[in-house]
């Protein structure tokens, strides 16, 4: 099968690699790059368990091929903790009880991260908004949105810091 | 008590730890101890499972509901480079047998298609290549030649079928796979003596669990070294192989089944052995580890765990003084194209049939109809999700007729606190409960009276608002004669009594107690519920507490969460683990202390000296170093034998069986919860859309273990339940052929769907039964969330004569029922 040559940066990594033209970047991101924690749900597109970050973007890896990313960086739930750290994204869905099977929390977590990069004190509603278009079937949602508004919190707490620090 | 249900003895209660006030880790919302790996991608589902030489499959699927297969070309396929193998349900027979059944005779269910489809979706051959992309172009390639034959859609055109429309002609003459009656009490009497009967005919539609994950599995087959390995997200893992080992003609010990981590099930993923058999069998035909994940598509349509999808026709006995005095009905059940667990799902509803009241007789006659659609299989409820609906709407349609308020009604027919344990008339047991206080607790949270004035205000403005109250019950704790007491009782088939949980425990030379579980993970938390259980009973820091799954070789006992049934069930194995462990902690420490093992008591990590000085202890890690490398420090005795280690298993309880005759049905699900759900609702007359304005959840689930983890399974179950009456319908047209199986039509809640300031609320009425008083709280969102949007719909209606007796109501159905009475009103001016 045809191959086309691509180059991207995965959490911080950069990648080169041959692939078919028709391969997902799902699947890409799953089987070439052994990165298992983007999940694949519904495969058209409707449940954003597969949600990443394409360029800070939440975007559904199973509606796109992995050619598509030539270029990009994509950060998929791998890349939000650091080192042994989990995000403080991820850390409030600890907290709060944000996850049960933890199916569609990598898409939950890519679409809260995109939200509090934009909005930093979201309102419920826009909370609600925001991950909209994830699914998810154990939650009833409410304490992923209680996780959110929590990370949002964090967040602003860290970066209130980070700004006294280097003032 | 009536006379049927003497011979039915409650037997004492075998209960060790008492309830109690002010535990240490018991009650607490700890964070749960399994989410940091799956926050960081490494949680370990089946699809993330590789192994050496794997190979994929793609199912072809049978595009017709139901047609004999002429003939099937896989030349084509078979060419195509990068494919390994494609197989038909010939080549599949040639290396397993038919799927197992729970019904009574068995209705034959092969893993792949063997001479006809009896459902859209059914594998008639499949593939095996190099990657799932070659499978599926190799897949498209299959030729299949089809005679189309009657499809049976309706459930009761479908008990008239004959001749070739019948589905399984070797197995059944007609399409009436299982007609049986029961009655309990005197029924007959109570009708008689009966001021009024209320009759409805009530219709609860099909859906399914679709957990956001599908099945999936991973086989190797070895002939030389012992047979099967297999990775899957069966629930029942330590359960399933002695049940599928017969079809895949290997002993249970030939067959590994490693557990993984579940993307969510709700009942789904209980089972599901046809494709475990599947893709063991093609791993066995090829020669290759395969790799088969369903896609959604093959989900919805093929992966046999469609919910109820029943018809009732009911009558409730009642009293112009409003007391309910008996209750009947018959009942169509559409099982689909097979019967995998008999007509189990109305054997779980016997557990509460007759709800929170006090309903002396019952009877019923259960019909399970056979049609072209795939089967079902369990969904958060296993049936009781639909009696609960149709005793609340019966007790609607009994308000309603008598001119009573609603709410009133239900406090007047409800048991009394000091009536428990309380036996119901088919048998069961209702362990103990308060649902005065459980219902005067959601008036308060919710603001019943409140809500009410405001809904007839805005009615008068012309709006369409109304308030609905259910007041259900959460059974928990199952015991598994459900699955088979309502067979022919001539032959009931397996008639297993045993669905027992154990874990084994052990202080490992460290002093980590290191638990493994022989229960999966689905999104339950069974790593944080033992860890809090252990934590508390024997003083563990829950730090030291470390998880394993065992596997089902390594393994022992478990059949996993379903029936909420894990927590109180994995709650009694740590009991007995921890009393086993204590008592070699205290052995070995009393020995270390040099005083007897009555004279120390364990406290905080240590076996001390009762009363003694802060010296006088040692640390569990010390006493599990000594014991496990330091022989010869202790007494020449098999007491002192090395190591801190035991297997506990917990088998119910408190259950008995069923009258041989069904004069009863035995105790089965005796740990009941109590759940009120009220709803406020505001619809479009329009446009048939429902909003809910506020909603309140109070449950009884006893003692809680983890409020926080209780409180995200009633907001999950009553999201599922408000998907159930809003939303989810699966639409089959005439021809069989399934026109919804997308999550763009078949519209799952979405954050906008849920109520916007949901209030929870907990009363605790521990059982004298269980360990610590724990019941179960798995299912109750979606035993409620129906009833009450059901009333509040209707409430909000309640001007235009709109009258609710089927489920869903998705805006076209509510707009059609708006339309119809508009036009009824109209004709009537």
């Amino acid at each position: 099968m045809n191959t086309t040559a691509i180059e991207l940066e995965v959490n911080g990594r950069k990648h080169s690699a041959n692939v078919p033209p028709r391969k997902l970047l799902s699947d890409f991101i799953r089987q070439d790059l052994a990165l298992p924690g983007t999940h694949v749900g519904c495969e058209h597109g409707v449940c954003g368990a597969c949600t990443i970050l394409m360029d800070g973007k939440a975007v559904r890896a199973c509606l796109m091929f992995a050619v598509q990313a030539d270029g990009a960086s994509l950060t998929t739930v791998e890349g939000l903790s650091k080192a042994e750290e989990l995000h403080p994204i991820q850390h409030a869905f600890w907290e709060e009880h944000g996850l049960q099977c933890g199916f569609c929390t990598p898409g939950m977590l890519a679409a809260a991260h995109e939200l509090l990069s934009e909005n930093t004190d979201p309102t419920d509603e826009e909370i609600r908004e925001a991950i909209s278009g994830n699914l998810c079937r154990c939650t009833g949602y409410e304490y992923i949105i209680d996780a959110i508004r929590t990370a949002a919190k964090k967040l602003r707490v860290t970066q209130a810091s980070d700004a006294s620090q280097n003032a | 008590m009536s006379s049927h249900l003497k011979s039915n003895v409650i037997p004492p209660s075998r209960q060790r730890e008492k309830p109690r006030a002010g535990m240490t880790w018991i009650g607490q919302s700890m964070k749960r101890v399994e989410d940091p790996r799956i926050l960081v991608g490494k949680g370990g589902y089946v699809d993330d499972v590789v192994v050496p030489g794997m190979a994929h499959a793609a199912m072809v699927s049978s595009p017709h509901a139901h047609a004999r297969i002429v003939s099937i070309d896989t030349s084509k396929a078979k060419n195509l480079p990068g494919v390994i193998g494609v197989y038909t349900g010939a080549d599949l027979a040639t290396v397993v047998d038919p799927c197992p059944s729970f019904a009574s005779p068995p209705v034959t269910q092969h893993a792949m298609c063997m001479d006809k489809t009896r459902h859209v979706g059914e594998v008639v051959a499949a593939v095996v290549a190099e990657d799932r992309y070659i499978a599926e172009d190799a897949a498209a390639l299959v030729e299949v030649e089809y005679e189309i034959l009657t499809a049976n859609v309706d459930i009761e055109a479908s008990l008239e079928a004959t001749g070739d429309a019948v589905l399984h002609p070797d197995d059944r003459e007609s399409n009436r796979a299982l007609d049986e009656s029961f009655s309990f009490g005197s029924v007959e009497d109570d009708f008689a003596g009966a001021d009024k009967v209320i009759k409805r005919r009530l219709r609860w539609n099909r859906s399914s669990a679709q957990a956001i994950e599908t099945c999936g599995v991973v086989a190797e087959y070895d002939a030389f070294k012992g047979g099967y390995t297999i990775h899957a997200n069966t629930n029942f893992y330590n359960f399933i192989p002695f049940v599928i080992g017969g079809s895949l003609r290997v002993s249970p010990g030939e067959l590994r089944l490693i557990p993984v981590l579940t993307g969510g099930s709700f009942g789904s993923k209980v089972f599901i052995h046809k494709i475990i058999i599947l893709t063991a069998g093609l791993a066995r035909l090829s020669g290759v580890p395969v790799k088969y994940i369903e896609d959604r598509l093959e989900h919805f349509t093929n992966s046999d765990s469609h919910g109820s999808d029943r018809l009732y026709d009911c009558e409730l006995a009642v009293m112009n003084d409003g007391t309910f005095k008996s209750m009947r009905f018959t009942v169509l059940d559409d099982y689909g194209a097979y019967l995998q667990f008999g007509v189990g799902t109305h054997g779980n509803a016997m557990a509460q049939v007759t709800g929170p009241y006090r309903i002396e007789s019952f009877a019923m006659r259960v019909i399970a109809v056979l049609t072209n659609k795939c089967q079902q299989g369990p969904y958060r409820g296993f049936g009781s999700e639909v009696t609960n609906w149709v005793m609340e709407r019966m007790a609607d349609a009994a308000a309603e007729e008598l001119d009573r308020d609603p709410v009133d009604l239900r406090e007047q027919n409800m048991i009394q606190p000091d009536e428990f344990p309380y036996m119901i008339t088919t048998g069961n047991i209702y362990d103990s409960g308060n649902f005065q206080e459980v219902l005067a607790q959601a008036k308060t949270l919710f603001d019943l009276e409140g809500w009410k004035r405001k809904a007839a205000a805005a009615r008068a403005d012309g709006r369409c608002v109304g308030v609905g109250v259910a007041t259900c019950m959460e059974r928990s704790v199952y015991g598994p004669t459900e699955w088979w007491f309502l067979n022919k009782k001539e032959e009931p088939g397996f008639t297993l009594t045993s669905t027992p949980e154990g874990i084994s425990a052990r202080f490992d030379p460290s002093g980590k107690l290191f638990v493994t579980l022989n229960s999966c993970m689905v999104g339950t938390s069974p790593e944080t519920v033992v860890t809090q259980v252990l934590a508390e009973r024997l003083t563990v820091a829950p730090e030291d507490i470390v998880f394993n799954y065992a596997d089902s070789q390594t393994g022992f006992n478990g059949v996993g969460p379903q029936g909420s049934r894990f927590t109180a069930m994995v709650t009694g194995a740590c009991v007995t683990a921890s009393i086993r462990l204590e008592e070699k902690l205290k052995r070995f420490g009393a020995h270390m202390l040099q005083r007897r093992p009555e004279d120390v008591e364990l406290r905080g990590g240590m076996v001390a000296v009762k009363d003694g000085l802060e010296d006088q202890a040692k640390s569990f890690a010390e006493i599990a170093l000594m014991s496990s490398f330091f022989r010869l420090s202790f007494p020449d005795e098999e007491a002192f034998d090395s190591g801190l280690e035991t297997t506990a298993v917990y088998d119910h309880p408190i259950s008995a069986e069923p009258h041989p005759d069904r004069e009863h049905l035995g105790i089965f699900y005796p740990i009941v919860g109590h759940i009120c759900h009220i709803t406020a609702v505001e619809v479009d007359p329009e446009t048939g859309k429902v909003e809910i304005l506020d909603y309140a959840a109070v449950h009884d689930n006893g003692t809680i273990v983890n409020p926080r983890t209780l409180g995200g399974q009633v907001w999950g179950g009553t999201a599922n339940g408000i998907g159930t009456t809003l939303t989810e319908h699966f639409i089959y047209d005439e021809d069989g052929q399934f026109t919804n199986p997308n999550f763009a039509e078949f519209a799952l809640p979405s954050a906008h769907e849920m109520p916007k300031n949901l209030k929870l609320g907990h009363v605790e009425t521990p059982s004298p039964y269980t360990e610590y008083g724990i019941k179960g709280g798995g299912e109750g969102g979606r035993l409620g969330a129906p009833s009450a949007l059901t009333t509040a719909i209707e409430d909000a209606l309640r001007e235009k004569g709109v009258k609710i007796s089927a489920l869903p109501v998705t805006p076209p159905v509510l707009r059609g029922l708006i339309r119809n009475a508009d036009a009824a009103a109209a004709a009537a001016d």
